[in-house]
């Protein structure tokens, strides 16, 4: 499984805050579980499209081209804003 | 004999708390050094207005886990580029009202310009790497802060 996780806007655009997605030879980088996420509706698509969207992978900022492997715990959420 | 500082533990604190914190207590912590001769803190607070709209108050969101890691790597990194000694960062997530505290940076070092720069280099780092985001709301509605190209403009600054 990859745990999925959503924060802030995403997570409220969403309407959720994670979920398990199943690992497979489909979804081997972020850019495939980005769209893998997408293709569930139009909601999905829109926010998954968003150009200002980031990822982490197992708690580190990452890319569009990092490998996603069962058990990781992959995060999508907007630009950052604390301080 | 002659304590050195060698024999003392320089503090590396990083907390993600909802609670406010005391800059005067944290001062006196990361104070209390002889061999220091500089301490640089810097507080953020909740401010009033922000891109035109009243804000009331602030609700800050944060990823637990990479948060943490995010900011003790920041702290690492301000080490090995300043010679610092103690460095405390205090960041406070949940609902804080106006002119409350939000976030706490403290570094002391023998000499002020390494202080200084330690400290502008962590507050400008955490603002654009350390995974919080703030929703503000003016009594009616709620809205989500933008990033701002200024705060990315600033950690661009330090880079090698």
């Amino acid at each position: 499984m990859i745990n999925v996780l959503f924060f802030a806007q995403v997570r409220e655009l969403l309407g959720v805050s994670s979920m398990q997605v199943e690992a497979s030879s489909d979804l081997t980088t972020t850019e495939l579980l980005r769209a893998h996420l997408a293709a569930t509706d139009e909601k999905w698509a829109r926010v998954m499209a968003s150009d200002k969207l980031l990822v982490a992978v197992n708690q580190t900022i990452s890319n569009w081209e990092a490998i996603v492997e069962d058990g990781d715990e992959v995060a999508f959420f907007p630009p950052v804003t604390g301080g | 004999m002659i304590a050195t500082s060698e024999n003392k533990q320089a503090i590396r604190k990083v907390l993600v708390q909802t609670e406010d914190f005391s800059v005067a207590d944290e001062y006196a912590l990361i104070a209390a050094d002889a061999s220091d001769g500089a301490v640089v803190t810097f507080a953020g607070k909740v401010r009033d207005f922000n891109d035109g709209s009243d804000v009331t108050d602030l609700t800050l969101e944060h990823y637990p886990g990479m948060t943490e890691s995010v900011l003790k790597q920041i702290s690492v990194e301000a080490c090995e580029r300043w010679p610092l000694n103690n460095v405390t960062i205090i960041h406070r997530v949940g609902t804080m009202a106006l002119g409350e505290q939000i976030v706490f940076i403290g570094v002391s070092s023998a000499h002020r310009k390494a202080a200084f720069a330690g400290c502008e280099f962590l507050i400008d780092f955490l603002k654009t790497k350390a995974p919080f985001w703030k929703l503000e709301s003016n009594g009616e509605n709620k809205s989500w802060v933008d990033a701002r190209d200024s705060d990315e403009q600033a950690a661009k600054m330090w880079q090698k």
